[in-house]
C-alpha cells in the first residue's frame, strides 16, 4: 500500500475531548457541543411569553459559562432545533440562566409545551454586550418596546447590582397593550428598591388601565435629559429605533453612547452560517449589540 | 516548492497508482448539453482511463468534498426523559485531481472562512486534513474570468500542481507526501528549456482570457451604490433557485435544521448549503423578513462575493469561474450585473462634466 494516503484522526486530538468554553476565540473546539441544562422553572408571563429558568447541570461547565449584559446563547432542544435567545438574567447569578422567550416559531412553540425539569442544551456566549463599566457615573436611559425588555433586563440586573455607580436611570417601557406588558411584579422593586424612574405607556389602552397611552417617544416629554451625561439603550421592534434615536439624537446625545440591540436569526452563532449579516457584518460576532453610529453605517440595519 | 518534470505516460501511471488504492474523485463525462457540449462532473474514479484530464469545466465545484451539501455536526441518542449529544469528525483519506487554479484558489479561501475564523470549524478541519489535491492548469474558457479576480494562478492550497508543457508535465511539489509518491516514478529535474515553456505556458493563459471584469476600487463603489436601481432591474430577473450557490466553489452559508429518525430513538443536527437568494434566508420568527425583495437577496451575493465580509478580512470570495453565470436559468452573469453597475453611474449624463481624455 505504497501510494495509500494516511488518515488523519481529528477526534484523537485533545480539544475533542474537552468542554467547550465559547469565550476562547479562534481555538478550535467542539463548537457543536452544548451544556446539558434542566429547565428548573417555567413562568407563565402572558399568553406569548413565558420565562424559562435553567441550570447546567455540570459544575464545571456553569463556571465555564459567564456572560456580559446584552450577550445571547445558542438554545438546542434536541429534535426540535436551535434558536438564539438573548440572556435576560443577572450576569452575577451563576445558578440559574433566565430566559424569556415569545412563542413565535416551531422550537419556541415546543418549549412552550415541555414541563420543569425537561433537559435542553445551550451554547455560548455569543456576541457584543452593553459597555457596562464605561456608562458608570453617567445617567442612563433604558428604552423598551414589547419583547425588547427581555435583552434589557441583564442591563438592568447590573445597574441594580451596582446601583451606586449609576446616576439617573430612567427605564421607558411600551407595549401595544395593557395585557402584553412583561415582569409586572418587578416593577416595585426596581423603582422602590433600585430607584428606577419607571415610566409605561401602551398604544391601546383598555378600560382597566390607569396610565399613559401613546407612542413611546411620547414619554420623553416626562424626563429630562442631561446630554453631556447620558447614555441611552434601546431595545424594540426596528421601526421604534429610528424614531427612538433620532428623537435622542436631537436632545443631544452622541451617537456613540446610544446603544442598540439588533435582532437576527443566527443558525450558528459564531460567524459562519451567514444568516445573520447585516450589510457586510456579523450580527452575531460584531453585534448583536451596536453603538447607533455603527449602526447607521450597516447597510439595511433597521 | 520543488519542481520536477514528467512524462505524460509516467504521469499517467502516477496517478493510475494513486487512483487504485485511494478513493479518488476526477473528472469525468457525464451528460451532453443543449448544444452538443460535454458536460462534466467530479465523480469516483477507479483508474486513470475514467479521468478526463482535457476536461473544459466541471459544472459543480469541488467544494462539495470538503463542505458536503448536508452534513451531521451532531447525534442526539433519546434516553428516557433525557438525551446524549455525540460529536464525531468523520472523513476519510480523498484525492481530488484536476482541480483548476481558481477551484484551488477557492480552496484557499474557504480554508481562510472556516479555519482562521473566531470559531474554526473542526467539520471542515477533519476533511482538510484527509484531502490530497493535485491541480491541472487549463486554458480559459471564453466567459471565464478569474485573471481579473487574480485566480488564473495560485501558488498554495495544493499538494501538487501540474503545468502542461507539452509532451511533459512540469510539476510544483507542495508536500512531503507528494514528494515520497512520486520518488518511484521517473521524473527529472527541469531544464532552462523548460523553464522556458512553462513561462510561454503561462503567458498563453493569461493571453487567453476574453472576458474582463472592471474590479478596481469594486468594493467602494458597492458600498457607494446600496440603493441603485440596477440590483431591481436584475432582482426582477431571479427566480430565487438558489443554483448560483450550488455551483459556486466559495459560497459556504448554511442552514441548521433538526433531522429526527424515523424511529424517534435519535436525531441529526443537520447543515445543509444554503443560499442567499432563496427567499427566506434573512427571515426570523413572527414571518419578518430582513430582505423581502428579489432584488435585496441578490444584492447580498454581490456585496458577499465582491465586497467580502468584515470577518473574512473583506476578502473578495468570487474567484471568477462564473460557474453562477453558466447555470443561472435566468441569465444573469457576475460580468453583465458589475458591467451594468458601472455603466450606470459612469455614462451618467445629468450631472457628468466631460471625462478627461484617455492618456
Amino acid at each position: 500500500m505504497r501510494f495509500t494516503i494516511p488518515s488523519q484522526d481529528v477526534n484523537r486530538e485533545p480539544f475533542a475531548r474537552n468542554v467547550p468554553d465559547f469565550h476562547y476565540r479562534s481555538a478550535l473546539m467542539q463548537t457543536d457541543r452544548g451544556y446539558k441544562c434542566r429547565i428548573t422553572n417555567i413562568v407563565s408571563l402572558t399568553e406569548q411569553e413565558k420565562l424559562f429558568q435553567l441550570r447546567i447541570l455540570d459544575p464545571d461547565e456553569r463556571n465555564l459559562f459567564r456572560f456580559r449584559p446584552g450577550q445571547f446563547l445558542m438554545l438546542q432542544v434536541p429534535g426540535y432545533g436551535e434558536i438564539p435567545i438573548s440572556i435576560s438574567s443577572s450576569t452575577s447569578n451563576n445558578e440559574q440562566i433566565e430566559l424569556c422567550i415569545r412563542k413565535a416559531g416551531h422550537v419556541t412553540s415546543t418549549l412552550f409545551q415541555t414541563q420543569a425539569g425537561a433537559h435542553v442544551a445551550i451554547r455560548g456566549p455569543f456576541g457584543s454586550s452593553f459597555p457596562m463599566e464605561e456608562m458608570m457615573d453617567r445617567n442612563i436611559i433604558l428604552v423598551a418596546g414589547g419583547l425588547g425588555i427581555a435583552p434589557l433586563r441583564a442591563p438592568l440586573f447590573w445597574i441594580n447590582d451596582h446601583r451606586d455607580r449609576y446616576r439617573d436611570v430612567h427605564m421607558l417601557y411600551g407595549t401595544k397593550d395593557p395585557s402584553q406588558l412583561l415582569f409586572t411584579y418587578q416593577f416595585d422593586e426596581w423603582e422602590k428598591i433600585n430607584h428606577i424612574d419607571l415610566h409605561t405607556i401602551v398604544e391601546n389602552a383598555t378600560e382597566e388601565w390607569e396610565g399613559r397611552t401613546g407612542m413611546i417617544t411620547e414619554l420623553f416629554s416626562d424626563i429630562a435629559i442631561d446630554p453631556e451625561n447620558t447614555y441611552a439603550i434601546v431595545c424594540g421592534p426596528p421601526v421604534m429605533f429610528k424614531f427612538v434615536c433620532n428623537y435622542l439624537d436631537k436632545q443631544g446625545i452622541p451617537m456613540n453612547r446610544m446603544f442598540v440591540s439588533l435582532e437576527r436569526r443566527m443558525h450558528c452563532g459564531m460567524g459562519k452560517c451567514c444568516r445573520c449579516m447585516v450589510g457586510s457584518t456579523f450580527t452575531c460576532v460584531k453585534g448583536p449589540v451596536f453603538d447607533y453610529w455603527s449602526v447607521m453605517n450597516l447597510k439595511e440595519a433597521i | 516548492m520543488i519542481y520536477k518534470i514528467i512524462t505524460k505516460p509516467e504521469f499517467r501511471k502516477f496517478i493510475d497508482a494513486l487512483v487504485r488504492q485511494n478513493l479518488s474523485y476526477a473528472p469525468k463525462e457525464v451528460d451532453v448539453d443543449k448544444n452538443g457540449e460535454p458536460v462534466y462532473q467530479f465523480k469516483e474514479v477507479s483508474s486513470v482511463s475514467d479521468i478526463a484530464f482535457d476536461y473544459s469545466v466541471t459544472a459543480s465545484s469541488a467544494k462539495h468534498f470538503l463542505m458536503p451539501f448536508k452534513e451531521d455536526l451532531s447525534r442526539f441518542t433519546f434516553t428516557d426523559k433525557d438525551w446524549q449529544q455525540d460529536i464525531t469528525y468523520e472523513a476519510q483519506p480523498i484525492v481530488l485531481i484536476g482541480l483548476r487554479a481558481c477551484d484551488i484558489s477557492a480552496v484557499t479561501i474557504l480554508d481562510n472562512v472556516l479555519l482562521n475564523g473566531q470559531f474554526p470549524s473542526p467539520h471542515y478541519l477533519a476533511r482538510r486534513k484527509n484531502t490530497f489535491i493535485i491541480g491541472m492548469d487549463h486554458l480559459p474558457l471564453p466567459d471565464c474570468f478569474c485573471k481579473s479576480m487574480n485566480h488564473h494562478t495560485v501558488n498554495d492550497g495544493f499538494n501538487l500542481f501540474c503545468s502542461d508543457i507539452g509532451d511533459s508535465y512540469y510539476l510544483s511539489i507542495n508536500s512531503s507526501k507528494a514528494f515520497n509518491y512520486l520518488k518511484e516514478f521517473e521524473i527529472s529535474d527541469p531544464t532552462d528549456e523548460d523553464d522556458c515553456k512553462l513561462i510561454e505556458r503561462r503567458k498563453l493563459i493569461k493571453h487567453s482570457f476574453k472576458t474582463e471584469v472592471e474590479v478596481t476600487g469594486l468594493p467602494s463603489f458597492l458600498d457607494i451604490e446600496f440603493d441603485s436601481p440596477i440590483w431591481t432591474k436584475w432582482g426582477d430577473k431571479c427566480l430565487n433557485c438558489g443554483t448560483c450557490a450550488m455551483v459556486c466553489p466559495t459560497c459556504y452559508c448554511y442552514n441548521m435544521e433538526d433531522r429526527p429518525d424515523t424511529d424517534l430513538k435519535g436525531s441529526a443536527r443537520q447543515k445543509q448549503l444554503y443560499s442567499c437568494n432563496l427567499v427566506d434566508f434573512a427571515e426570523v420568527a413572527g414571518e419578518h423578513n430582513f430582505r423581502p425583495k428579489n432584488g435585496d437577496r441578490l444584492k447580498y451575493r454581490y456585496y458577499h462575493h465582491y465586497l467580502g465580509f468584515a470577518e473574512n478580512a473583506n476578502q473578495q470570495i468570487c474567484v471568477g469561474c462564473n460557474r453562477c453565470g453558466r447555470a443561472c436559468l435566468a441569465d444573469i452573469n457576475p460580468k453583465d450585473v458589475i458591467n451594468d453597475l458601472r455603466m450606470e453611474k459612469e455614462s451618467c449624463m445629468i450631472c457628468a462634466s466631460p471625462s478627461p481624455p484617455r492618456t
